[in-house]
């Protein structure tokens, strides 16, 4: 899924600091599941940002609001109503979701209550992990099923480099947190399989330009003809 | 000296001191020289001078533990103007292949002909830890990308370059990374796609790399690459011990440690156990030289090389006799207090 954090409340107030009227959008996907930017979260920020301004003496009236998905045109109609009532809308979906609700409503000014992390995996009660780069071009058939390039700090295609010592990237050392080599793990999958010849396989450079946007993704088969 | 555009004679890749040197056989010292964080070749000169014909190329770090310096190609050009033999270390961190592509041919115009290509400390690391690593190639790419200007004399995209560069290619190894037993394979995969010479990680733990060895013996690796295992005079046991706990990728034996401190003057042990070490290297079957690589100490290498006999160099610095030792160099040793370690030098 994609994964996201809070921005900082005061981060937030500051954004809002013009307007006395808003929506907090929420998503009832990735955030949802993440418990970034659901219905719950939603409204603690309202209650934190109602308290916080009415502290200040600056009051603000809030409007809440969650739908299925903001990625998708059809969920983003349903916050219409509330639209035409604030300033301004903050929304605490995914990067994707803030731009695509900003897309419908071109008039309201947008603002993101979240930063979008990556693509990951909840791997442990609220801990998540990145596994995924959405570099366009999948090499896990080569790799055991474990991406070099989201889960090597360098996305080194040919074995780690020589900063990989008991299993951790060199890259633990100035971020002083462990991070586990990605080559070492696929390494030891690789081993497992008996697939370990897979190893010394030279893949060769690889085509960025598909890992990098603005990308479009079109299916013939499911377009419609609108001439 | 190199004509900048000159063809390498007969059977050689590239015609480089370097290559010379390896090819016939004589055990090959290199030095290195990392570039000063000014916009100055002062150091480059200083060191350079001192490694003059005591060494058969003096590599040129780039950007070593990711921190901004003078940058190796224009250091590299520094010593090919000096009459001394650069190898040009690139790393993978910096540059996409565009940008690495268009420094080898301009460092090659300038006759520049040993290249050594790296990953290259992550970004993490230095002191812009925030800046984006490229990392477009990895170093067995960037190999496979200057052979194939090399022998093919195209670009990496196909298209044909005239005037191609031919640089003799060096990759590094580390023989304390893990997985261990991969080591030797993804040497392996290096020779794969083109690699000519190997300097390994500093060699500070050599039961380990006599495994290592082993393992390249094995694979009949040692007959189809040159191997320098890199060997680092080591200041202080203090900063042996912190190498062996602190910083990733190293391996430091207890025998090392424990030399550096107990020996009657540590700076003086440090010198000896180099020599040692180059020494038993040259028993050693499959290793072609040795790299002497004193990180922020490169005044003394002309000490160690001499003391390890490995004078005269065969090629050295186009057929120059050891250059004076200058006046500067001789304060760093008083400094350091191995100034009469080579009396005849002092």
């Amino acid at each position: 899924m994609i994964v996201a954090e809070g921005k900082p409340v005061e981060k937030i107030l500051e954004m809002l600091a013009p307007y006395k009227k808003v929506l907090i959008a929420g998503c009832r996907g990735c955030v949802t599941v993440c418990l970034t930017g659901g219905e719950k979260e939603v409204g603690i920020l309202a209650s934190q940002i109602r308290m916080a301004r009415s502290k200040d003496g600056n009051p603000i009236e809030i409007l809440e609001q969650t739908e299925e998905r903001q990625c998708d045109a059809e969920y983003n109609a349903k916050f219409l109503e509330n639209v035409g009532k604030v300033d301004a809308i903050v929304s605490l979906a995914c990067g994707i979701g803030i731009q695509y609700l900003g897309e419908k409503y071109p008039l309201t000014p947008i603002y993101p209550g979240v930063n979008t992390l990556m693509l990951g995996a909840n791997i442990d009660v609220g801990r998540w992990e990145e596994r995924c780069f959405a570099c366009g071009d999948c090499v896990l058939d080569k790799t055991g099923g474990i991406c070099p390039i989201a889960r090597c700090s360098k996305s080194l295609l040919n074995g780690p480099c020589g900063g990989s010592q008991f299993g951790k990237c060199e890259v633990s050392a100035p971020v002083k947190e462990d991070i586990p080599c990605g080559w070492q793990l696929i390494y030891d999958r690789l081993s497992a399989l008996g697939q370990l010849d897979k190893m010394s396989e030279i893949i060769p450079a690889k085509n960025w330009l598909r890992a990098k946007g603005p990308r479009t993704y079109v299916r013939e088969d499911l377009t419609l003809d609108r001439s | 000296m190199t004509e900048a555009n000159s063809k390498p004679e007969g059977n050689l890749k590239s015609g480089s001191a370097l290559e010379r040197t390896y090819v016939s056989g004589q055990f090959v010292c290199t030095g290195e020289v990392g570039p000063p964080k000014e916009s100055s070749f002062h150091h480059v000169e200083m060191y350079g001078n001192g490694m003059k014909g005591r060494v058969d190329a003096i590599n040129l770090t780039d950007n070593q533990t990711a921190v901004t310096r003078l940058s190796s190609w224009a250091a590299a050009v520094k010593l090919v103007m000096m009459g001394l033999e650069p190898n040009l270390q690139m790393v993978c961190r910096d540059r996409n292949r565009l940008a690495m592509q268009s420094d080898l041919l301009g460092a090659y115009a300038h006759g520049v002909r040993n290249v050594l290509c790296l990953s290259g400390d992550h970004q993490a690391f230095g002191n812009h830890p925030g800046c984006k690593g490229v990392y477009d190639v990895d170093s067995i790419q960037l190999i496979g990308m200057v052979k194939k200007l090399r022998d093919e004399g195209c670009f990496e995209c196909g298209e044909e370059c005239k005037n191609n560069p031919k640089f003799f290619i060096g990759c590094v190894e580390n023989p304390f990374g893990d997985p261990f037993e991969f080591r030797a394979v993804r040497l392996e995969k290096k020779i794969e796609a083109g690699a000519d010479f190997v300097q390994t990680q500093c060699i500070l733990d050599m039961e380990r790399f006599e495994r290592f060895m082993e393992m390249v013996r094995e694979r009949g690796l040692h007959k189809r690459i040159y191997i320098s295992p890199g060997l680092m005079p080591v200041k202080s046991p203090k900063m042996a011990r912190y190498m062996q706990h602190g910083v990733p990728g190293m391996l430091v034996s207890e025998e090392f440690c424990q030399y550096l401190e107990t020996a009657p003057n540590g700076k003086i042990g440090a010198l000896d156990l180099t020599v040692d070490y180059v020494k038993r290297c040259q028993q050693m079957e499959g290793v072609a030289g040795v790299h002497i690589m004193a990180v922020a100490w490169e005044e003394v290498v002309p000490l160690v090389v001499q003391k390890a006999g490995l004078l005269p160099r065969p090629f050295a610095a186009f057929h120059d006799n050891p250059a004076p030792i200058s006046d500067e160099i001789k304060a760093l040793w008083k400094k350091s207090g191995v100034d009469n370690y080579i009396p005849e030098l002092a």
